[in-house]
């Protein structure tokens, strides 16, 4: 039931993915991920054969307003709370490598 | 082992309340079967304590004659949901030694209604995957084994393969799970217990680390229908800190539940008869349309069409929405960190992403990402949310026809550990017939039916209109007590 793959993706196209997603990938996870890749956008590509004509995305999946809330602070001084889980943490703040040199 | 563990929720309830046994009694019974159950790798954290204190006010309330609804109820938490002060990880490395600092809502909604958590379920790793194999704690097992005699070690599904495997195994009387494309109903098929997704909104996602948001949903599992109900009405409500939330009262879904579906239209969609599905499925599928029809229900032949394509469209939308979501795991504000020497923040991202996430978690970023990538996104991303408004469209046409859908689950029985993992799209397919439900946000149960011919459990699922879960607690009642599933998993462990 799979459609041979039409686009295929090469391991270019799999190191621009992987530095878009943040990911670091070995040459090794490069070799297994394009044909892995290409093989699920192979198979989603059927999806091109639907008519869509006129029909619009979904964007609400039950329908319902977008409620705002009041302008007001509802919770604060909770920087304990918000760093009790950084890997690194400094002065109150999230600390991270050097980013400017 | 004390019988008390043979117990469901409103058993549970009950009995504490009349005082046939004290709810201390329940935790302790409940925390040695899970000791002595190590072995199936269904918790993943185990809080005796907690559970033991939470009995304790139980019992401390029966004597105020100030009982809560599931007051004396220990249940199992699947390990997605934030539980304040107790690891929290989603089945990833990637969140390792990660303490929520707060509850989810729909746990803490639990936990208010008097209700103990024995501990956390494993799952696959963020809830992607329908074997419970991806997780970084291993799989679970299924309690269940094929009846030739072998030991082959088989899945209790995904991704709430821990839920599904403590439920089936009586070490908790109820669980949560979540529901993104099947992984409630999947995994309660594959373990002879059941499992319903209420309509999106129902239940808070506040707190319930997101996986795909426009599709995730809280939902219980457990023993039988009322068990359900009964949980399903304590988790869900309205909550201003999910602006997906539906500013609903919660229905009495436990006090109207009634098994008369006299008139009750019942539509079998064609689309779901597909080829390779093994016979007894499609066997089961016809035994469950008798039981409704002697139930008084009327069976009509109806058509989603665009069916087939629901899978695709899940494959693209739900990688889509994880890719976004999982960006917040860089190592900067919790979880692991991993820094290469003299790197800077951006090779600390892509070095600690590499070694957190495992490798469907990053197959699937990946399909995300390029499907919502410049140049893509039209093709792929907002085609398949025309489809996904096509599927959703098939749903409100059959409603003019029939009240509820019956399907199959699954198409297939529990498999053995290993069996599907070299093949995505092979294990992809678990959900094809949960999908569909899963895109158009309407509710879903999937009730025990019987056995196949390898002695596992099979099981057929129950769609109903968007906010009617009675109809489909009231269907899957008259379904329970025709199909009478009484089988159990024989402890080997």
């Amino acid at each position: 039931m799979l459609a041979a793959p039409s686009m295929s993706v090469d391991a270019a196209a799999v190191r621009h993915i992987a530095k878009l997603a943040r990911i670091a990938v070995s040459d090794e996870e490069v070799a297994a991920l394009a044909p892995e890749l290409s093989n699920i956008l192979g198979w989603i590509e059927q999806l091109g054969e639907v008519d869509v004509a006129g029909v619009e995305p979904m964007t609400a999946v039950i329908a319902n307003t977008l409620r705002l809330r009041e302008d007001v602070v509802t919770e604060g001084d909770r920087q304990a709370d918000i760093l009790a889980n950084a890997p690194v943490a400094e002065h109150g703040f999230f600390a991270v490598p050097k980013v400017i040199e | 082992m004390s019988a008390l563990t043979d117990l469901g929720v409103a058993a549970i309830r009950d009995g504490v309340k009349g005082g046939d046994f004290s709810a201390r009694e329940v935790a302790e019974a409940f925390n040695a079967a899970i000791e002595a159950a190590r072995t199936l790798n269904a918790f993943v954290v185990e809080t005796p304590e907690y559970a033991l204190a939470a009995a304790d006010a139980a019992d401390a309330d029966r004597a105020a004659g100030a009982l809560k609804p599931l007051s004396g109820v220990p249940l199992g938490i699947k390990d997605l949901f934030c539980t304040k002060g107790v690891q929290t990880i989603a089945g990833s490395k990637i969140l390792q030694g990660y303490e929520p600092v707060y509850d989810s809502t729909v746990s803490a909604n639990l936990l208010a209604a008097g209700a103990g958590m024995l501990g956390k379920l494993n799952m696959d790793e963020f809830a992607m995957g329908s074997s419970n194999e991806t997780s970084a704690f291993g799989p679970a097992l299924s309690p269940w084994r094929r009846n030739d005699g072998g030991n082959v070690a088989l899945t209790p599904g995904g991704s709430s393969g821990g839920s599904a495997s403590a439920v089936a195994a009586r070490l908790a009387p109820g669980v949560t799970g979540t529901d993104t494309g099947g992984s409630i109903r999947q995994p309660a098929a594959f373990t002879g217990i059941t499992g319903i997704k209420p309509t999106y909104g129902r239940c808070s996602r506040y707190g319930i680390v997101a996986f795909a948001s426009s599709l995730d949903q809280a939902g219980p599992m457990a023993r039988d229908v009322r068990d359900c109900a009964i949980l399903l009405e304590a988790m869900a409500g309205f909550d201003p800190k999910d602006s997906t939330s539906l500013k609903l009262d919660v229905p009495k879904w436990e006090a109207n539940l009634s098994n008369n579906i006299k008139g009750v239209r019942v539509g079998i969609p064609k689309e779901y008869r597909i080829k390779d599905v093994p016979r007894d499925i499609d066997t089961m599928w016809d035994e469950g349309i008798a039981w409704l029809r002697d139930a008084g229900a009327q069976i009509v032949q109806v058509s989603l069409p665009h069916t087939k394509y629901a899978l695709p469209a899940y494959y693209i939308i739900a990688p889509a929405e994880a890719s976004s979501n999982l960006a917040r795991y860089d190592g900067v504000r919790y979880g692991l960190r991993v820094q290469p020497d003299g790197g800077n923040l951006g090779d600390m991202y892509e070095a600690t992403r590499a070694a957190g996430f495992g490798a469907e978690v990053k197959r699937r970023i990946m399909i995300g990402t390029y499907v919502l990538s410049a140049g893509f996104y039209d093709a792929y991303f907002n085609q398949a949310q025309k489809v996904r408004a096509l599927i959703a469209r098939d749903f409100d046409n059959v409603w003019s026809e029939c009240d509820l859908l019956l399907t199959p689950t699954a198409p297939s029985a529990a498999f053995g550990l290993g069996e599907k993992s070299a093949d995505p799209i092979a294990m992809y397919l678990n959900d094809v017939f949960a999908v569909p439900a899963s895109l158009a946000g309407l509710p879903a149960i999937s009730v025990p039916a019987g056995l196949d011919g390898q002695g596992l459990p099979l099981g057929l699922q129950i769609i109903g209109r968007a906010l009617d879960e009675q109809g489909v607690l009231n269907a899957a009642l008259a379904f329970e007590e025709r199909a009478g599933f009484t089988a159990r998993a024989e402890p080997w462990w």
